[in-house]
């Protein structure tokens, strides 16, 4: 029982991780209708650009602001000369402009800051909580509960940022129907600008915690893959839903790694292994069937 | 170059207010779609656009709000005059500060956002307070008190008469002093029509805005407005007070069905219309 706690506390904090990534196709997505495949290498951008001002010479505090500084600026840049030129044109040319400049991004980082992959300490240790420890004897990360305590700050500042804000309202609004936010007076470049910007924010705050974890390195731009499942349980427009899908995922993959194979084993003998690199995607398959909206995603209103 | 783009008879009113002069749309650099049309709103009129399907009535009031570059259409002749200044080449964002807004075809609601959400959108050029914000929302409640029994309802889950309401009361957020109105009349029963007629006419005598009205429904159109403007292919054919053209002849036949001399053959319609376009 005391294992199986473990297990999946571990996983739930890790699933947290997952969903800062989400969070960043969320944004996007809620404000424009566009999946941004770029994410993940946003997030790889991120990283990079904390470890590259590092190692000019730069302390932590002023890495994480130049590198803040860099995504803010990729973000305005991006609405200046890609998402501009496509207001209005069907979502899959938008979707398909985000395929390029994640291409674009991932060989221009490496290029600007060094492909090799480097370790990033930002200060949290990644060792067993001792009272835990010695009280429960459960091993849970200082570092997982960190990453999770951030994560939870960030969401519940972005959703009520969303949900209460005048910015917020108009980012739902154009994420509706851009014509009808231009029509009263909502300029969309400004809303972009605003939306990518924090997009990379988020970026930001996953690719330095996700780096911290497992390196800066190229790798860093796959775990936008494992946001993908993440999203199409929590749903694709909703904040929370970001969050709760990264749980599910996160617990759900480390329970099935410890416990299946044993199963299946039993059922079908041999030996199985590394589930949890597919579980997720299996079970997001089954949540496509059942609710393809997610858990909390906005359903497709249609008037009959 | 037509006779109906050389004149601009200014409506009857001293002050100019919003004037188009000679405005020419190319959409997607080739395809024409306005020839050079003139038309004025006086200040606190009613002003009537009317015309078949693909007269250039929405491309008009686009043109006019600017919001035709987002659809890949240009104007590249004329201008647009909004109380003296060109206001051809400001962003809708800024003609919205302003005081012109759109309220388009179709109505456009925010689907996912609640009536009152859809509202507080509308405020979005304003910088006022909240109290402000709240002020501002109880009086367009007061014109579709209907909107406020629903406030909290996603505006995709409403009907089509709400949504129109909504898409009005989201334009008078903005605080306009001139809002173009397009086809509000689309998709609803004639009841509902008529109630939104009546609110418009409202909102013109006691707040003082302007509308500039683009409508199939040439005879609901007419029974509101001040002026009208009949627009065929493009261009002006024919212009006048509200009154004179409910009863001249040619609109009696063409555009409300009715007429005193029995039926025409098609060709001659035809013919005569296209006669007609050029020496109007």
């Amino acid at each position: 029982m005391r294992f199986f706690l473990e297990v999946l506390i571990s996983g739930l904090l890790s699933g947290v991780m997952y969903s800062l990534v989400a969070l960043g196709f969320v944004l996007i997505y809620k404000a424009s209708g566009v999946f941004n495949f770029a994410q993940g290498a946003m997030v790889y951008l991120a990283a990079l650009a904390v470890v590259g001002c590092m190692e000019k010479g730069a302390p932590l505090w002023l890495a994480v602001l130049l590198a803040f500084g860099i995504m803010t600026l990729f973000g305005i840049a991006t609405e200046k000369f890609v998402l501009r030129k496509l207001v209005n044109q069907p979502p899959i040319a938008l979707f398909m402009a985000t395929i390029g400049l994640a291409f674009f991004i991932e060989g221009l980082a490496p290029m600007v800051f060094g492909s090799d992959p480097r370790a990033l300490d930002i200060g949290i240790v990644d060792e067993p909580i001792e009272a835990i420890l010695n009280g429960w004897g459960m091993v849970i990360s200082k570092f997982d509960l960190a990453a999770a305590a951030i994560a939870a700050v960030l969401v519940t500042t972005l959703a009520l940022f969303f949900q209460y804000t005048r910015i917020g309202r108009a980012l739902r609004a154009v994420a509706d129907d851009h014509q009808a936010a231009l029509s009263i007076g909502i300029p969309l470049q400004h809303i972009w600008a605003i939306v990518w910007g924090v997009a990379g924010f988020v970026a930001l705050v996953a690719g330095m915690l996700w780096g911290a974890r497992n390196g800066v390195q190229f790798a860093l731009t796959f775990t936008a893959l494992k946001a993908l499942p993440v999203l199409i349980i929590g749903g694709f427009t909703s904040v929370p839903g970001a969050i709760v899908g990264g749980l599910i995922i996160g617990a759900s993959e480390k329970l099935a790694e410890i416990y299946l194979p044993a199963l299946m084993q039993s059922a079908f003998g041999g030996n199985f292994g590394g589930i949890e690199g597919w579980f997720p995607y299996v079970l997001a398959l089954g949540f496509l069937l059942v609710r393809p909206e997610g858990l909390f995603g906005e359903k497709h209103i249609d008037r009959v | 170059m037509t006779a109906a783009t050389a004149t601009t008879e200014a409506a009857p009113t001293a002050e100019r207010y919003l004037t188009i002069n000679n405005i020419e749309v190319i959409y997607d650099h080739v395809i024409l779609v306005l020839k050079g049309v003139s038309l004025d709103v006086p200040k606190g009129k009613i002003v009537a656009l009317l015309g078949a399907n693909g007269a250039g009535k929405t491309t008009t009031l686009k043109a006019i709000s600017n919001l035709l570059r987002a659809e890949r259409g240009d104007v590249t002749k004329g201008s647009v005059e909004f109380k003296g200044n060109r206001v051809d080449q400001l962003s809708p964002n800024e003609l919205v500060k302003r005081g012109v807004i759109q309220v388009m075809e179709g109505r456009h609601c925010f689907a996912h956002l609640t009536l009152e959400e859809n509202l507080l959108t509308g405020a979005y050029t304003r910088s006022i307070s909240r109290a402000g914000l709240k002020e501002a929302l109880e009086k367009v409640y007061h014109y579709f008190p209907r909107l406020k029994t629903r406030r909290g309802t996603q505006a995709g889950y409403t009907s089509g008469g709400e949504q129109q309401m909504c898409a009005i009361g989201r334009a008078l957020m903005a605080k306009p002093e001139m809002i173009l109105l397009d086809e509000p009349s689309m998709g609803l029963a004639p009841q509902i029509v008529e109630e939104i007629f009546g609110i418009v006419k409202d909102l013109n005598q006691k707040e003082n805005v302007s509308f500039l009205l683009a409508e199939q429904n040439t005879l609901m159109a007419l029974r509101y407005a001040d002026f009208g403007y009949i627009l065929e292919n493009g261009r002006v054919v024919m212009e006048g007070d509200a009154e004179n053209l409910r009863t001249n002849e040619d609109v009696k036949e063409f555009y409300l069905g009715l007429s005193s001399s029995g039926r025409k053959s098609f060709k001659d319609v035809k013919h005569y219309r296209r006669r007609k376009r050029w020496l109007s």
